[in-house]
């Protein structure tokens, strides 16, 4: 396989409130490759957004990449840590939009209400290239057509709240992809869409990832979304990546706890009717109340008291590129992380 | 998918405290996040204080505030000395005119061979303390000789009239005027605010429309248009119920904003469709189920409805048109400094300026900390 | 986008209607007409007017009329620019009025122009330095701009420009131009004279508008927009300026139809003070005088001016808001 074009190594992202600190993202570790799709998955919480955030060194305040590493491979082969750049110098903005394009969540408010969407495209495309308006402009067009938005001559001058939802998200994509990036990092792109307009999106991604031969990063909740997109999975619990390894892997053989509860709780066309749905007991817990050792060890069906409580396990390789980090696998060590 | 800093809404450990809170009333809940504001805090203490020397206004003061002496005009404030032969004796000295030659104009100075010591609890001037019992007692006096010869401890306006004492009872005029046109307002915000939030529709859109209608107006022109008809002849209470209305008049509409958004958010809660469906009257539901939900917000916007209305009466007051003399308001007293000629011989009559500041001050601080409490997320 | 200047200008018709109830009003409420007033001033002077005289006065303008009859032919003549004599002056109400309309307008238009001029790049950068020391003492001073009132402001600047440094704040124009006819050289002289009165009168509005700005902006910036244009790679200023300052400024920019009666109002006051040649004082003075027409007048059209002021200002909102130009309101 290829060098990865992203590899993000123990990085951890803390926010500072009154109340204490949160470790928002706490050692995360994965690699992302040319091409592919990574999809990072876990329940509401666990740090996804903000791991996809801190890669772009756009974390909000009080929140701080406080240490790890993200190797980006550029076009040109060299390799810069993004966390070693100040959030905001010149580079790191080249970055931003240049090297990683970024789609978010809520397709409503992510585009802004007062300008028109040719306003926003053209601006993406002329900060990270050099073009006239009016290139910017048959480009913006040619964009919004890719993403397949019809009359794209048109909807350029209109604004945000006159298109539907289906096609505000369009338009974020082609914002994303402006200054044709290399890598696209989607933060659950569809949750807030309907069923069928969640299928051309996802459609849309696959197509122009295929055309452009893009790496994507896909950040969501939804076991369906990862079995049908991704390459590689990792799953993610309380800021910490709790299991990496390909899709087929993690679905069919998965090792860590909480990734097996995971797959138990999602409804199946072949279950035994009238079955109950497992769901994982208990709840994430308070981000200041922390347990601990592994942090997932009181909700874990195979609990070892004395071990899971107090050290955390470190991540063992299960195969070449499966990973897991939990006791079942890894010696208790006497220190803790 | 948030920040998960945004979820830490409630600590797991302490259920005691949970539960509390759980019982606790909306104005209960209110007051805890109250007192977390120091300096709101703070400012809600000093308006306690204004409000009590209000009340206890004829107690403070010297010498009657009517007692005028073309002699004793314009004498600057008194210094205070404290000690007298190393011992703690607060005293003043004397005043003694003596005729300047060139002008002719009887001059004062103090005279340090004369020194009066100030006693606490002094006769003076006799009063009726809070409507009960006559006395002629004040918390400062002199040990000999009238307070008016000699204790001037802010000066003395152009009729020879001590500032401090005029002070006093001027505060509390301002205060209570505020008050009583806030009280107005209040009615008049609840009851057209209610109205309109209640029943929504037509009377909703008149309403509304009215209060755009009057929040386009300038007021000060307006109130100076209705405060200049009243009658001459009226007497200062007559005066000063019709200057309370005026201000009111125009008061209410921001209370009655508050009032309407309120209903119209309290309107689509659960607990108010409960009780409909129940079967609680429409009275009952507001004033049982309503009102006290949204106390809280009527509190804080009384507090910061108050400032604007003792600015309105000291505004009327200064130009001449609210409150007359021989009423005492801070208006009043701050029509002797309106022009730079008076200020310029006596500069100390600027001084009614500080308790004006500091109270509208601290009702806005109030105000604001009570708002923040009341609705933590608006 | 038609229905909404419709109802503006509905809006604003109505609101006009009621300022010349309001004002017709003040020019009838004190007691006795004002033919009373007139011959009690001519007896003051010692001529006597007979009673068929009055009578002739009372119906020549109708005073014997029903009350709504007379708002009608007050309004009618109104309507074609007469708005009557002054009592004190014996002038009609426009002449004595003058060129103190206007001024009195050139002062408020500073003032709002000052307000927004401060308040704007302060509210800004409150927002975006939350917490920090700036917007602390920012909000401090706001607060205190909050509870002085302006006259007072006036009276204390006054007191202290004439203490320390010797100077008369008051008036608009310097003396050689206080009769002169309008010329470059008193244009320039008021120029000189403006910001001093217009800063006094700004400052309340400018406090309020520095916490409405505050408040919006801060709201604004936690906005997903915002981190999208970041991720964009836009420098963080102009993400800033561009998207959240620009949605900010909507509400901002409405706080006008509250910022102008309140900025008329007080320009009344503060003129006395110091002295300024705007219809307030002529305010003041004619209704100690009971000079009602004039009053009236004076009242009917400053509320006319600044209905005029928040309708075009509802316009120009109209205009910046894509959201309303395109037919929808949010």
């Amino acid at each position: 396989m290829a060098d990865p074009i992203l590899s993000v190594r123990g990085l951890e992202t803390f926010f500072h409130g009154d109340e204490g600190i949160v470790r928002a993202v706490d050692g995360a570790s994965f690699d992302l490759f040319p091409g592919r799709t990574l999809g990072i998955v876990g329940e509401s919480g666990c740090g996804k957004s903000v791991t996809a955030r801190s890669i772009l060194r756009i974390v909000e305040r009080p929140g701080r990449v406080e240490n790890g590493s993200v190797l980006l491979r550029r076009a040109d082969g060299s390799t810069v840590d993004l966390v070693k750049l100040d959030a905001s110098s010149r580079e790191m903005r080249e970055v931003r939009g240049g090297e990683i394009g970024y789609v978010f969540q809520e397709p409503m408010s992510s585009l802004s209400a007062y300008h028109t969407i040719g306003n926003q495209l053209m601006e993406a495309i002329r900060l990270h290239r050099t073009v006239t308006k009016a290139e910017a402009r048959d480009r913006a067009i040619e964009l919004l057509r890719m993403v397949g938005i019809p009359r794209p001559e048109q909807r350029v001058d209109s604004y945000s709240f006159e298109l539907s939802g289906g096609l505000r998200q369009r338009v974020m994509i082609a914002l994303s992809l402006a200054a044709e990036p290399r890598i696209l990092i989607a933060d659950e792109p569809t949750t807030a869409l309907d069923v069928t307009t969640q299928a051309q999106i996802l459609e849309l991604i696959r197509r122009i990832q295929e055309e452009r031969n893009l790496a994507v990063v896909l950040i969501t909740h939804d076991m369906g979304v990862i079995a049908e997109m991704a390459d590689a999975v990792a799953v993610m619990y309380l800021g910490k990546v709790v299991e990496t390894g390909p899709v087929d892997a993690i679905f069919h053989a998965p090792k860590h706890p909480y990734t097996q509860s995971l797959l138990r709780s999602i409804p199946s066309v072949l279950a035994q009717p009238l079955s109950r749905l497992a769901t994982i007991t208990g709840s994430i817990p308070h981000p200041f109340a922390r347990p601990a050792g592994c942090p997932f060890h009181p909700r874990c069906p195979s609990f070892m008291p004395g071990t899971c409580d107090t050290g955390a396990p470190g991540l063992t390789r299960l195969a070449p590129d499966h990973e897991a980090r939990c006791f079942l696998y890894d010696q208790p060590r006497e220190t803790s992380a | 998918m948030s920040a998960p800093a945004t979820q830490a809404a409630t600590t797991p450990l302490v259920t005691a405290a949970e539960e509390k809170i759980a019982a606790a009333t909306q104005l209960q809940l209110t007051w805890w996040r109250f007192r977390k504001h120091k300096l709101a805090v703070a400012s809600g203490i000093l308006v306690v204080l204004f409000y009590i020397g209000a009340i206890l206004a004829d107690f403070l003061a010297v010498t009657g505030p009517h007692s005028t002496d073309a002699a004793r005009s314009y004498i600057p404030p008194q210094s205070i000395h404290w000690y007298d032969d190393g011992a703690f004796k607060p005293h003043v000295y004397a005043l003694k005119g003596k005729r300047d030659m060139r002008t002719f104009k009887i001059v004062y100075a103090p005279d340090p061979s004369d020194k009066r010591y100030l006693q606490l609890f002094a006769r003076g001037y006799s009063y009726s303390f809070l409507g009960l019992f006559e006395t002629d007692r004040h918390l400062l006096g002199l040990d000999r000789g009238k307070p008016e010869d000699a204790l001037f401890l802010l000066g003395t306006d152009q009729l020879g009239r001590d500032v401090w004492s005029r002070l006093m009872l001027a505060t509390r005029t301002s205060l209570t005027v505020g008050l009583v046109g806030v009280a107005l307002s209040l009615f008049l915000g609840v009851l057209l605010g209610g109205i309109s939030g209640l029943y929504g529709g037509v009377v909703d859109t008149v309403i509304q429309r009215m209060i755009e209608i009057l929040r386009s107006i300038p007021t000060i022109p307006l109130w100076m248009g209705l405060a200049a008809a009243l009658p001459n002849t009226w007497s200062v209470t007559q005066v000063y119920i019709a200057i309370t209305v005026i201000i009111s008049l125009i008061g209410w509409t921001e209370l009655a904003r508050v009032v309407r958004g309120r209903f119209l958010a309290l309107r689509e809660e659960d607990f108010v469709t409960a009780a409909e469906l129940a079967g609680a009257s429409r009275l009952r539901i507001i004033f049982r189920h309503m009102v006290p939900s949204f106390l809280s917000h009527i509190i804080a916007a009384v507090s910061l409805a108050l400032p604007a209305m003792i600015i309105s009466e000291t505004t009327l007051s200064f130009l001449g048109l609210g409150l007359r003399p021989p009423a005492i308001s801070w208006g009043v007293l701050l029509q002797d400094a309106q022009n730079i000629q008076a200020l310029g011989i006596a500069p100390w009559l600027l001084v009614v300026a500080v308790p004006v500041i500091i109270v509208i001050l601290a009702f806005n601080f109030l105000g604001d900390g009570l708002r923040d409490a009341a609705d933590p997320y608006g | 986008m038609v229905t909404y200047i419709l109802q503006r200008l509905g809006l604003a018709l109505v609101t006009i209607w009621a300022i010349s109830v309001v004002s017709f009003v003040i020019i009838q409420l004190p007691p006795g007409d004002f033919v009373d007033t007139y011959i009690t001033n001519l007896a003051a002077s010692g001529s006597a007017v007979r009673a068929e005289e009055a009578q002739a006065l009372r119906e020549q303008y109708g005073l014997d009329k029903p009350i709504w009859v007379q708002y009608w032919k007050w309004i009618s003549r109104v309507a074609t620019g007469d708005f009557g004599m002054s009592m004190e002056w014996g002038r009609p109400v426009i002449e004595v009025i003058g060129d103190r309309l206007w001024l009195t307008i050139v002062i408020s238009f500073a003032a709002i122009l000052i307000t927004w001029g401060i308040a704007l790049p302060i509210g800004i950068y409150s927002a975006v330095r939350q917490y920090s020391v700036a917007d602390y003492i920012f909000t401090f001073v706001g607060f205190v701009g909050l509870a002085v009132p302006n006259f007072l402001l006036a009276l204390i600047i006054m007191y202290f420009g004439f203490k320390l440094f010797d100077l008369n704040i008051g008036g608009l124009f310097s003396a050689e131009y206080q009769i002169a006819p309008w010329s470059a050289g008193k244009v320039w002289d008021m120029m000189k004279h403006l910001p001093l009165p217009a800063m006094i009168l700004a400052l309340a509005g400018t406090a309020q508008l520095i916490r409405i700005m505050r408040a919006n902006l801060l709201d604004e910036l936690r906005r997903p927009y915002v981190t999208t244009a970041r991720a964009r790679g836009l420098p963080e200023w102009r993400v800033i300026l561009k998207y959240p300052v620009r949605a900010a400024l909507n509400p901002f920019a409405s706080t006008i139809g509250y910022l102008l009666p309140f900025v008329v109002s007080g320009s009344i006051v503060v003129s006395l003070v110091l002295s300024l040649p705007t219809v307030g004082p002529l305010l003041l003075r004619s209704l100690v005088a009971q000079d009602m027409f004039l009053a009236g007048t004076i009242v009917l059209l400053l509320g006319i001016l600044t209905v005029i002021g928040t309708f075009l200002s509802d316009l120009i909102l109209m205009w910046i808001d894509p959201r309303i130009r395109s037919g929808m309101h949010g």
